[in-house]
């Protein structure tokens, strides 16, 4: 540096400053939040834009799902679910599920769709999982609504500890980009990755309890849940609703404590090869 | 009315000193771009993996660029030639940032507007108006900034009988209309281009020609990537030839061309 910088308002971008990549990939996002809220609002728009019930349909998708689930399974599963609905049990896993399971996989066809983006122009890269993570968000938001319906209508008591409800939302959403970053950094060298998880998500799903409950599960598998994450943030989010209380302290460390540590390692892995992204998609 | 938001460059005293003294804006210290990729490109993991499996997978060093050092000044306009493959979009993309170097340095002061990406990020369900605030955002704006700009772009554009229709309505020329009025609306610091730009027609072109020109006496600093040579000389003050990774030239632009013609024609194998 011969001279001295005038000191204005204009960026200076410096290619050997040393700021870890984990920090400056926040920064960026950050800076860039005005077109996380648009890439959200675009996915949003365009996904009713051209069906006729438009919005309605995010929140009649679960619900016919559940349907489908009540009419096949609560007569089987009956003798033990003896204080809460089935309909509402299945619903509320249900909609957490999705939530993951949509800001997952969205957020690796985001990436792979904005790659020609990212070729071209500067964005931080991590902006296709937040707005991912925003939409499904949304999504989840918006279903909550005949959640509510269905646990009025079949006679689940709605008890004040539905207020926690933002903590569980809140744990699961960073579990989500947790896991949604680590796997779109994996997706951008290899594509058939979004297939495979696919697969994987499926199995997932069945050894969550979501469509069955817990108590049929033999003790000798227990365990399974145990180092299931998705099992924990499951419980703490739906224990309030079917139940009418807390889920246990331990459910709730352990829901927290994983979530933490997956969205930590999550933006570590990815933001420390963001910038070879680029190239690589 | 204005459309000069960053007017404030003029009163730094860039015009009246074109070349030489003017503040440096983009600067590359000994900068290196090497790329340690597969030798074939491979999509799929399962390949990957049985090709991991047998010892297959092959790397390849690539040396995009090697050791170049250039400056550019605030105001000045500043052609990059050379044949396919010398180097010319990975320095592009040093500059704006797309790509970080492997050895060396980049420096840029000011924010960049690439007219590489028109109408970036453009869907063809969402209408005018929604595509201008999305394609802004994607180029560095804020919101609030979109909105204060949204009718002068609309106005550049000629674009106000349309602006609530989806775009997929929009003619392809109407849609890079968007795209440039979007992406020109600010003035920025540095533009960056790549090729000249054909958009629309005849009556279009001469008012991006006449931005672009009101930009670069305002003080906006040029980069043009091309391979035309004439272009260069028509409107670049310095230019910079790149072979093969490395900066075989850089000063006046017609020098360079000179150059650069001589070395093509030399090299090349009688036709």
């Amino acid at each position: 540096m011969t001279k001295a910088e005038k000191p204005d308002e204009k960026p200076i971008y410096d290619s050997s400053r040393l700021v870890s990549p984990f920090v400056e990939e926040f920064r960026e996002l950050t800076r860039y939040r005005d077109l996380v809220k648009h890439l959200i609002a675009r996915n949003i728009k365009t996904r009713y834009k051209r069906s006729a019930l438009g919005i309605l349909w995010t929140m009649l998708n679960p619900l016919l799902m559940m349907v489908v689930l009540t009419f096949v399974f609560s007569e089987i599963f009956k003798s033990s679910i003896v204080s809460r609905s089935y309909s509402a049990y299945a619903l509320a896993g249900l909609l957490l599920w999705n939530f993951f399971a949509q800001t997952t996989t969205g957020a690796m066809s985001e990436l792979i769709w904005g790659g020609g983006l990212l070729k071209r122009i500067y964005l931080p890269r991590a902006i296709f999982a937040a707005s991912a993570l925003g939409t499904s968000l949304v999504n989840l938001l918006l279903s909550l609504i005949p959640l509510f319906i269905i646990i009025i209508v079949t006679g689940v008591p709605i008890r004040a500890v539905a207020l926690v409800l933002p903590g569980p939302i809140i744990l699961t959403a960073m579990f989500s980009l947790g896991v949604a970053l680590f796997l779109s950094r994996i997706a951008a060298y290899f594509h058939d990755v979004m297939e495979m998880y696919q697969i994987l998500l499926t199995a997932w799903m069945y050894m969550t309890p979501i469509i069955y409950p817990k108590e049929i599960i033999p003790n000798h598998f227990r365990w399974l849940f145990k180092i299931n994450p998705m099992y924990h943030l499951m419980e703490v989010f739906r224990e309030p609703l079917t139940v009418g209380r807390m889920a246990g302290p331990k459910t709730w460390a352990a829901a927290a404590v994983a979530s933490l540590l997956t969205l930590l390692f999550g933006w570590w892995f990815f933001s420390r090869k963001a910038d070879e992204l680029a190239y690589r998609i | 009315m204005s459309l000069l938001i960053g007017s404030e460059i003029s009163s730094n005293g860039v015009a009246t000193n074109r070349r030489g003294t003017a503040d440096v804006v983009i600067r590359l210290e000994n900068v290196s771009v090497e790329y340690h990729a597969p030798r074939e490109q491979i999509r799929s993991f399962k390949e990957y993996a049985i090709r991991l499996l047998q010892g297959r997978v092959q790397h390849e060093e690539f040396k995009a660029l090697s050791d170049v050092s250039l400056e550019v000044h605030e105001g000045e306009v500043m052609g990059v030639i050379g044949h396919n493959g010398a180097g010319k979009s990975t320095l592009l993309k040093l500059v704006s940032r797309v790509m970080k170097p492997t050895g060396g340095r980049v420096w840029v002061k000011g924010r960049i507007a690439p007219l590489l990406e028109l109408g970036a990020g453009f869907h063809y369900e969402l209408s005018g108006r929604e595509n201008i605030f999305l394609n802004g955002t994607l180029l560095g704006c804020t919101h609030a900034e979109m909105e204060a700009l949204f009718d002068e772009i609309v106005d550049f554009a000629e674009m106000w009988d349309f602006i609530e229709a989806p775009l997929r309505t929009y003619s392809t020329g109407m849609a890079v209309r968007l795209g440039f009025a979007v992406a020109t609306a600010r003035q920025p610091d540095i533009l960056i281009v790549d090729e000249v730009l054909s958009v629309g027609d005849e009556q279009f072109r001469h008012k991006c020609a006449a931005r672009m020109d009101s930009f670069r006496e305002n003080g906006t600093t040029i980069l043009l990537v091309t391979h035309d040579s004439t272009q260069v000389t028509g409107m670049c003050d310095r230019a910079a030839w790149l072979d093969h990774g490395q900066l075989r030239a850089i000063g006046d632009a017609q020098t360079v061309v000179d150059q650069y013609q001589n070395f093509t024609k030399g090299s090349a194998s009688p036709r």
